[in-house]
């Protein structure tokens, strides 16, 4: 395989005068097994490369991309990159990025570890882990699915204004889904671990929390309606401050289409909340050395004390609103340009763990876990209206598991409505991490 | 990169590969080939942003052995890059006891695919004319209302040529073009903002256009903004729900269709799962999934595995009468598929997937149906939905809706996501009306990958959904 950064190269240097031209190649290899009743279900492999190239020419940009590295097919992408660029409106905005001088910090997130483990002992973390979700609890009637994932990321960004870049990264993951089962009906239950190498996952935890969450739901009713001080579970906290990153984006803001628009200096939540998206945090699954656009990933505050700071920016965005960009271009592959995107975002933890917090509580609504997320949060207006499942909260303990109800507000005022802010900080999944957070008068919508 | 309408890949090709995927054993092998070109356009704040295009190429093989299942997949179309896709599936045949080599079947005189009849593909629409209707549409929302603020278009099409042969003799190809348009409007006013969304899509070329307009596209997006300016929070709580039809398919798509999905009934995952010749909803309940429904959103020839699509009726008359099945599920049931075996891409393991999904009108009034609810929600337009197969617990947003009081339609409603039980609801749809329609293109997602689907419904009534809004019911 050619190296990627010289293919990158090979495009960049291609721009004529009067152009931009960014050349974003990445080369990624993953494997996927399923473990099912003992055996392998399915074991799947891929590696797939490709290279993005934007070319601005008179203000004008246009995109395109080729599922291969072979060839003439980078600058086939870029002779039609260029065609499309004549399609598209004036902007003078559209830019590719510009040394800015930060430097990048070289973070530890590739092991050879990874890619050195041979398959079968990939695919016997999947069976392990089907193992352990089955004997966690007798409860547990099936297991539906126990999944090893991995991928290895190589990228290079190169353009014609000097920006040359290249990283590396290794992510891998087991996750399982349990059927639990005491005749009252069915519950399910979801668990997963995460690193950046098989020795960094926890099979325990992943079957354990599976299985806990499925077998407490059982026997879940529906709930009366009510107004209630929801205790979200860190995992929904994640999703809830995933969405608030989403609408810091300064792109969505300069036009007019966030709910945080016009509101720096102002005081948006409550007095403890800081919210920051530091992608060079390496513990952090999403952390990079440098943004999308090959500019370092830096440390942005966006709410300190409650008081909205700022907002997020790419290189485009941030010529919008006369800022410089904060780094925070993402991209997902080859196959796209890059847009404004948190990668990092964690709260200041409080001092309180989630069982001190629900004792304070007295009574209200744990919050297991959340869905309908995309269609029920309206980042423009602020509505959020979710569905979700949990546990009743009485007298500061967990009480009966409720199911199939709705918990509603607005963005606005659950950031202003927060009671306490756990200290049981954890990275997961997503751009997010997550901690036990409790906000007043939520809508629980029921019976 | 204009995709040609040479052979995707020569046949002794294929056979040679298929051979060499079950050198050390397996049961079952399969190539699929697909040429995928695809072009994006985005129309924001009055400036078309970017027209991107892209191209991909590339072949899975998959192996299968006793119960397990191997997938590789390379972006290298030469013979010797399809090789090693087909060692690497098949390295999960070594070792394994399973008896019966497979012998691959001669491929010669069994290709089924449709030949694309008539129509055009992308490449004949200029980049001109493609943008041009984005203008059109922005003009057509902001001219709609003084209150309307921002306006964000969007076109995209794609054409898919795939060809899908396996060890039992299926050679099979497709090409298939989708072509879709999208509006969204915000409207600002005291009351904060509002947004409205359209969509029109059809597994067909440009001439979609020939009998779509999408001025009223972006018309009734920007009213659907401004209207919800003046909207009110939805109930909270459990109350009678009329939706409009087209407007909720989706409620259709989550709330049962996942759940008659084989791969989840095989592993008992579903609250369906041998249920079958069981009543599990209204009598007034009819509910199908055909592919081969007109050019619609998820309309086929072939599915990814080479099956012709079929009219698969899945409840009738509320007993349920047929799950969905792809070859995998079909083969460990001694059934057959039903031709429901889709992929996102082929770098993706095919599975049991909808196409378009349905309930057949009934024999209801639909005004009669709005005026004998003395107090509900009216549902005009459902965004996404999200199910848990197992529970059959499924929440799916509202993005435009009416409360309903004393038979009337009266005020609109701020946005709010609904919940329900899947198998409750279908026992609660007490009105089924003699209107049909589809409702707009999606796309479903299952298990990381994402295919185009297509939903509709009659004007109907579910006696109680919870609603997740703020105010009292």
């Amino acid at each position: 395989m050619p190296e990627l950064i010289d293919i990158a190269r090979r495009i960049a240097i291609a721009a004529c005068g009067g152009e931009q031209v960014e050349a974003y190649a990445s080369w990624t290899r993953d494997l996927h097994v399923r473990a099912y009743d003992g055996g392998i279900e399915t074991l799947s492999s891929a590696e797939t490369a490709g290279v993005g190239v934007r070319v601005i020419v008179g203000k004008r940009q246009g995109f395109a991309y080729v599922g291969s590295l072979e060839g003439d097919g980078p600058e086939e992408a870029l002779a039609e990159a260029r065609d499309n660029a004549g399609f598209a409106s004036e902007d003078e905005h559209a830019a590719v990025a510009v040394p800015d001088g930060f430097e990048a910090v070289d973070l530890d997130l590739w092991r050879d570890e990874l890619v050195n483990t041979p398959t079968e002992e990939k695919a016997a973390l999947a069976l392990e882990l089907e193992k352990r979700a089955r004997a966690a609890d007798k409860r547990v009637r099936t297991v539906v699915e126990a999944d090893y994932g991995d991928a290895a990321v190589e990228y290079a960004i190169v353009t014609s204004t000097g920006i040359e870049q290249s990283g590396r990264r290794t992510r891998c993951h087991i996750a399982t889904e349990v059927i639990a089962d005491d005749r009252r009906g069915d519950q399910t239950g979801f668990g997963y671990s995460m690193g950046r190498a098989p020795s960094d996952l926890d099979v325990e935890v992943a079957a354990g929390d599976a299985a806990t969450r499925a077998v407490r739901m059982l026997g879940a009713s529906k709930p009366k309606s009510a107004s209630v001080t929801a205790v979200l579970d860190p995992r929904v906290t994640a999703t809830l401050l995933s969405i608030v990153g989403s609408t810091l984006s300064g792109e969505e803001v300069a036009k007019g289409r966030s709910l945080f628009a016009d509101r720096v200096g102002e005081t948006v939540a409550h007095p403890d909340f800081r919210l920051v998206d530091d992608p060079t945090d390496v513990s952090a699954p999403a952390a990079a050395r440098v943004d999308s656009e090959g500019l370092a990933c830096r440390r942005n505050v966006l709410i300190e004390d409650g008081r909205l700071l700022g907002y997020l920016y790419d290189t485009r965005a941030g010529r919008l609103a006369g800022v410089p960009s904060t780094a925070s271009a993402v991209r997902a592959g080859f196959k796209s340009t890059p847009g404004v995107g948190a990668r990092a975002l964690t709260l200041r933890p409080g001092d309180l763990d989630q069982a001190e917090i629900m004792r304070r509580v007295g009574n209200g609504l744990f919050v297991q876990s959340v869905k309908g997320v995309h269609s029920g949060v309206n980042a423009v207006s602020g509505d959020f209206s979710v569905g979700a499942e949990g546990l009743l909260i009485r007298d500061g303990a967990f009480a009966e598991p409720v199911r199939e109800l709705t918990i509603a507000s607005t963005i606005q005022r659950m950031l202003q409505h927060i009671l306490f802010i756990g200290s049981d900080l954890e990275w997961l999944g997503g751009n997010a991490s997550g901690l036990s957070l409790a906000i007043a008068e939520m809508s629980m919508g029921g019976i | 990169m204009t995709i040609t309408g040479e052979p995707l890949l020569d046949t002794a090709v294929v056979e040679r590969t298929l051979a060499a995927a079950l050198r050390s054993g397996g049961n079952f092998a399969e190539v699929f080939v697909e040429d995928r070109s695809s072009v994006g356009i985005t129309l924001d704040d009055r400036k078309v942003e970017e027209l991107s295009s892209g191209r991909e190429r590339g072949a899975g093989v998959r192996v299968i052995v006793g119960d397990t299942t191997g997938y590789a997949h390379t972006a290298d179309l030469s013979e010797q890059g399809l090789r090693r896709a087909a060692e690497a599936a098949s390295a999960v045949a070594r070792g394994s006891t399973a008896t019966g080599a497979g012998q691959v079947v001669s491929l010669a005189e069994r290709r089924s695919g449709a030949e694309r009849a008539g129509g055009s593909v992308p490449a004949d629409t200029s980049k001109e004319a493609k943008v041009e209707l984005l203008r059109r549409a922005d003009d057509a929302a902001r001219s709609s209302g003084a209150a309307v603020s921002q306006v964000v278009a969007g076109y995209g099409d794609s054409r898919r040529r795939i060809l899908v042969a396996n060890s039992e003799g299926i050679l099979a190809t497709d090409d298939q073009v989708r072509t879709r348009f999208s509006v969204q409007a915000v409207a600002s006013g005291d009351t904060g903002m509002q947004t409205g969304r359209h969509a029109i899509a059809a597994t067909t070329g440009f001439e979609l256009f020939d009998r779509e307009s999408v001025e009223d596209s972006a018309r009734k997006a920007a009213t659907m903004a401004i209207t919800k300016l003046s909207a009110r929070p939805a109930p909270s709580g459990v109350v009678p729900v009329v939706l409009e039809k087209g407007s909720g398919g989706v409620l259709f798509h989550e709330a049962c269709g996942h759940g008659l999905e084989a791969d989840g009934i095989l592993k008992g995952a579903s609250v369906y799962a041998g249920r079958m010749g069981e009543v599990v909803a209204s009598p007034k309940v009819t509910l199908v999934d055909d592919g081969t429904y007109g050019d619609e959103w998820g309309a086929l020839a072939i599915d990814d595995e080479g099956h012709p699509a079929q009219h698969n009726v899945l409840i009738k008359d509320g007993v349920l009468t047929d799950y969905m099945w792809d070859y995998l599920r079909g083969r460990k049931t001694d059934g057959s598929s039903s031709g429901n075996g889709r992929r996102q891409s082929y770098a993706h393991v095919p599975m049991v997937r909808m196409t378009n999904t349905y309930i057949v009108a009934g024999e209801d009034d639909p005004e009669e149906i709005v005026a004998q609810t003395p107090y509900g929600v009216y549902v005009a337009r459902l965004g996404g939905g999200q199910v848990d197969t197992t529970t059959g617990d499924f929440v799916f947003g509202m993005v435009e809706a009416y409360l309903i009081e004393d038979g009337h339609i009266t005020e609109p409603l701020r946005d709010a996501n609904l919940i329900g039980n899947g198998p409750d609801v279908l026992r609660k749809v007490d009105a089924v009306g003699w209107d049909f329609a589809m409702g707009g293109p999606g796309t479903c997602g299952k298990d990381g990958q994402g295919v185009p689907v297509g939903c509709g419904q009659p004007t109907l009534r579910v006696t109680g959904i919870t609603v997740g809004g703020t105010a009292g019911a």
